[in-house]
């Protein structure tokens, strides 16, 4: 064996040694130095997963705030607004949920914030309620009128036109002014909270118009037709728009 | 009990008690604190779309709790303005998360609404197979999520996803989108944008337990997916869709 080491050149020797040191090296850096998390996806994933739990939370969620603040959630719970998590007006809390009295989470007094909901845009489902800010008692905070922990209007909604506004304006210079709106329309009490899902009725019969606009109807002043053979199939309101002035 | 019996009992004690003290603190701590196992949980979220107002604040939150940039464009969650008029023709356009979109001419427009977009965590995620270094994966637990260390920045994920949900962070210069808030959920809280809904038109549940809301979501409501032919099932399942929303 030693007489094997003496035979070879001293060149291959030193090309061997030099190899034998970069296997050396390949393998340190395989074994030790490369993270196990860079070889082995499984592992891989599981730290990507730690770091992603580790992340800080910036919104503590609202049964939280209940363990300090008594009045509020209390008043809350009542009105219009109890769906609504405190965070949503006062901004992410996680920070003063850990340090109480040094950080205060925001609380948006100014009109604008409101109008971020309740501006009026044509976009949001019909029903919920909508103010048209330049018109609406303009400059004055919205909590000068309305306590956002249980926005009640001052006034109580006259119940349709509240969001309904269009029609009811429209109606009001019509000669069926004088109308209810419930005469012509059964509202179930759902329609109040799913206004899409849950619809008002309209008249499906011609009969129903006919009680006052039939020929020899009782009612005085209102304009008749032959409901015989005025209209054929049709239910009055499919030609008749009946809440705008004089109808056509 | 006879001496006998004692010594016996003794030794029992004895070497249970050398068992648990060997075992390691780690083991400890795992036996103690298990409170979280991601093959228990399935995710999803259900949208609604006749209850969703537009305000923005699921945008404006998710901002803020995920450190996504402030500057419009960048959004792991946004909301987009469907205006369809009466002459057939569509445009949506995105919601600022700062400014409430304005008024239209009413009578050009037959119908509007708005459509909250997220990753949809699909069961079969394009994403996932065209990452070149296996950067992207699925959780146990439904979640799509992007290793930031692993991620070369190569955008080819931003690419395939259908539904536009990935953006390329800036700042980190790595792939970045919505993870359901996955911080959050280990942690038993609801995703941030879920959580400031103030018109509840986003639903978070467990599809694995009959009794999440999103299983009464998903019994109550007639449900569709966007892009259905695409395949991906996605995992974000939303109620009253119009046809036009893709």
């Amino acid at each position: 064996m030693k007489d094997f080491f003496k035979k070879l050149p001293e060149q291959a020797v030193r090309v061997a040694v030099v190899f034998l040191v970069f296997v050396a090296v390949v393998f340190v850096i395989r074994q030790f130095i490369i993270p196990p998390e860079m070889k082995e996806p499984a592992l891989q994933q599981a730290s990507s997963m730690e770091r992603e739990v580790a992340k800080e939370i910036q919104y503590a969620g609202a049964q939280i705030c209940e363990q300090c603040h008594e009045k509020e959630p209390q008043i809350k719970k009542i009105g219009y607004h109890r769906d609504l998590s405190c965070e949503s007006c006062h901004g992410a809390a996680q920070k003063h949920v850990e340090n109480p009295t040094e950080v205060k989470p925001t609380s948006p007094k100014k009109r604008d914030y409101c109008a971020y909901c309740h501006k009026y845009n044509s976009s949001r489902p019909t029903g919920f309620p909508q103010i048209n800010p330049d018109t609406h008692n303009p400059r004055k905070p919205c909590i000068t009128c309305h306590n956002p922990h249980n926005p009640k209007p001052p006034t109580t909604p006259r119940s349709c036109a509240a969001c309904h506004a269009q029609i009811e304006r429209a109606k009001a210079a019509s000669y069926h002014a004088l109308i209810a709106c419930s005469v012509c329309h059964t509202a179930p009490e759902k329609h109040k909270t799913s206004p899409r899902t849950v619809i008002p009725t309209k008249p499906d019969k011609r009969e129903f118009c006919g009680k006052c606009h039939d020929k020899g109807s009782p009612r005085k002043g209102a304009p008749t037709v032959d409901m015989a053979a005025h209209g054929e199939k049709y239910v009055c309101w499919q030609c008749h728009y009946p809440h705008t002035l004089g109808g056509i | 009990m006879d001496r006998r019996d004692f010594l016996k009992h003794l030794g029992w004690v004895i070497s249970s008690g050398g068992i648990l003290g060997g075992l390691s603190a780690d083991a400890w701590a795992k036996m103690l604190n298990k409170t979280y196992d991601t093959t228990k949980h399935y995710y999803g979220m259900g949208i609604d779309i006749d209850k969703c107002i537009g305000c923005g604040r699921c945008m404006q939150a998710c901002k803020t709790e995920n450190a996504v940039p402030a500057v419009p464009y960048y959004f792991r969650t946004w909301v987009e303005r469907y205006v369809i008029k009466t002459d057939r023709t569509v445009s949506v356009n995105t919601l600022n998360s700062d400014e409430p979109g304005d008024v239209l001419v009413e009578k050009d427009v037959l119908r509007s609404f708005f459509v909250p977009k997220l990753c949809n965590q699909c069961d079969h995620p394009p994403c996932v197979q065209v990452c070149p270094v296996g950067a992207t994966f699925k959780t146990d637990d439904g979640v799509i999520l992007v290793d930031s260390k692993r991620c070369i920045g190569c955008r080819y994920c931003i690419q395939a996803c259908p539904y536009g949900a990935r953006y390329l962070n800036p700042e980190t210069r790595v792939a970045d989108k919505c993870t359901f808030c996955y911080h959050r959920l280990v942690k038993g809280l609801l995703p941030v944008c879920v959580e400031v809904c103030p018109k509840q038109a986003r639903v978070f549940g467990d599809m694995k337990s009959i009794a999440s809301p999103l299983g009464r979501f998903t019994r109550m409501n007639k449900i569709h997916v966007l892009k259905p032919s695409l395949n991906t099932d996605p995992k974000v399942y939303y109620a009253n869709l119009d046809g036009e929303v893709n």
